[in-house]
């Protein structure tokens, strides 16, 4: 496809502006570094937040006890049909595990640990069914499939009372997220604040090229033209403040990653801190660099009009 | 190329600074305005160049009714017109190169062009071998004759001065009228407010006398 050529010179022309404002960045490094730091640390602290609850997210879906069923026997299922059912169930795509506890297991174990055994015996039979302690597989762990695998199971002939211990797990994710809103609500503060940085960084250095702007206006320059370089600045700050986000974002990862590993391997778990993914990191740059035009923008079309060659 | 017609200009504060100012300048003519600190020089110039707005009257350039120009075309205005300035006004972090070009770059024009372009104005300035020099290494009369050079790159119909030579010698401001005289010839109208009588009634050319705000003389041009 050919380009025409007042395209080529428009896109040369932009090419040309954005490499000045960056090269005016680089001569100024330590200015334009603290510029992009203060940026970096405001995106990092919502960035950071935000993958830590995703990890939070990720454990629970993990949780082992996360939900399991607690399946009573009717009193007339007989022992070995209550094995049969077991061997049934077992076959059911939802259920990963299933533990047939009997009646005597049931009242032994509660022997143990109640402490009531003399009570217990003073009974003529057994009062306690049988009971099939269920643990959902992993694609059924969730509390909707979980609820729906309860009524399945409530439904069978030979089932008296069906029970789902999932209150904890939906009382953490419903904690992860506030959390998460917090964060969002963080987030938005902070973004804010990085218009507000870029803008008035963007402001000082108006009011430091006052001269030249006059100048360039009296020599007819256009409005697009001048703000131009002012909009890449705040482009590159918003850039580089997300890059530096990143970078800290992903150190403090590194940091916390063998202390938790270690501590999962205590709990026998696999579980790994997932770092920002590469579209992550994507999304956060792109972010951080259309808040810098944003907050430019902002500042260029306050203070940019207010200066007039006289 | 100038005309007014019966321009008042009336600052916000209340001071008048032309009343009735009616002449036409020629195209490819050469004139300067005179008149003591005050009488209006700068703001007959300004209007010119879009800085003010006529309070009444209406003001043409080059066909165009200025008093109705819109604010978005002021910059396509201005680059029909090469300003001079008495204290230059160049842009002292860029060399003398890139204060030549500047110009060019905001017209858009190609690389090769603007190179070509901004040494053939340095070399009729005579400052060919300072392109790479920053203006603050420059004399005064380099300085402003860097300048001119930056007023004339992308060959403007117009040029407009104000006391272009007011902070040099007597010898580097007849070189600086001399080389106005120069762009004169080839086609380029010229207007440059002045009050170095001495000089400029030695080179000729009619001048246009501001007294209080108003033109005394508008006949010296020849035409109403």
């Amino acid at each position: 496809m050919k380009v025409p050529g007042f395209v080529q010179v428009y896109l040369l022309r932009h090419a040309q502006v954005s490499l000045n404002s960056l090269g005016r960045l680089y001569r100024a490094p330590l200015a334009s570094l603290m510029t992009a730091a203060v940026i970096g640390i405001a995106l990092a602290l919502p960035t950071g937040l935000y993958v830590l609850t995703g990890n939070l997210q990720r454990l629970s879906a993990q949780w082992d006890g996360g939900a399991s069923l607690s399946v009573f026997l009717s009193h007339d299922v007989a022992p070995d049909l209550a094995e049969v059912l077991a061997e049934k169930l077992r076959q059911w795509p939802e259920i990963d595990q299933l533990r047939l506890i009997t009646p005597q297991e049931a009242l032994s174990e509660f022997r143990e640990l109640s402490g009531f055994g003399e009570t217990l015996d003073a009974l003529d039979e057994n009062p306690l069914p049988a009971v099939l302690a269920i643990k959902p597989a992993d694609n059924a762990a969730d509390a909707e499939s979980a609820s729906a695998l309860l009524q399945h199971l409530e439904a069978l002939p030979e089932v008296d009372l069906a029970q789902l211990d999932l209150q904890w797990v939906k009382r953490f994710n419903a904690l992860v997220d506030i959390v998460q809103r917090s964060i969002w609500v963080l987030a938005c503060l902070l973004s804010l604040a990085v218009l507000l940085i870029t803008g008035n960084t963007i402001r000082l250095e108006i009011q430091n090229r006052q001269e030249e702007i006059e100048i360039t206006k009296l020599i007819g320059a256009t409005t697009a033209f001048i703000r131009r370089p002012f909009l890449y600045s705040g482009l590159w700050y918003g850039l580089g403040g997300a890059l530096l986000a990143t970078v800290l974002a992903q150190l403090a990862f590194l940091q916390l990653n063998a202390p938790v590993r270690q501590l999962a391997g205590l709990y026998e778990s696999s579980f790994r801190l997932e770092m920002l993914s590469f579209a992550e990191s994507l999304v956060l740059l792109l972010g951080g660099a259309l808040l810098g035009l944003l907050g430019a923008w902002l500042a260029v079309g306050r203070h940019l009009s207010a200066i007039e060659p006289g | 190329m100038i005309r007014f017609d019966n321009v008042s200009k009336r600052y916000p504060e209340g001071r008048d600074a032309l009343q009735a100012v009616s002449f036409h300048l020629p195209a490819g003519a050469m004139a300067f305005l005179t008149g003591h600190s005050g009488a209006g020089k700068s703001t007959l110039l300004k209007l010119i160049a879009l800085l003010e707005r006529t309070t009444r009257g209406q003001l043409f350039l080059d066909g165009e009714n200025l008093s109705r120009t819109r604010s978005r075309r002021i910059p396509f205005v201005r680059r029909k017109i090469g300003m001079i300035f008495q204290n230059y006004r160049l842009l002292f972090d860029r060399t003398v190169f890139d204060n030549v070009a500047l110009p060019l770059v905001i017209a858009g024009h190609r690389h090769q062009d603007i190179g070509r372009r901004v040494r053939a104005a340095l070399d009729k300035v005579g400052l060919l071998d300072k392109e790479r020099a920053l203006p603050i290494t420059l004399s005064g009369g380099e300085q402003q004759r860097v300048g001119i050079a930056r007023a004339v790159v992308n060959k403007p119909p117009l040029l407009l001065a104000d006391e272009p030579t007011g902070n040099l010698d007597p010898d580097l401001s007849r070189d600086i009228m001399r080389l106005f005289e120069e762009f004169n010839r080839v086609g380029v109208t010229v207007l440059i407010a002045s009050h170095d009588l001495d000089l400029i009634s030695r080179l000729g050319h009619p001048q246009l006398q501001l007294h209080q705000g108003q033109l005394i003389n508008p006949e010296v041009l020849g035409t109403t």
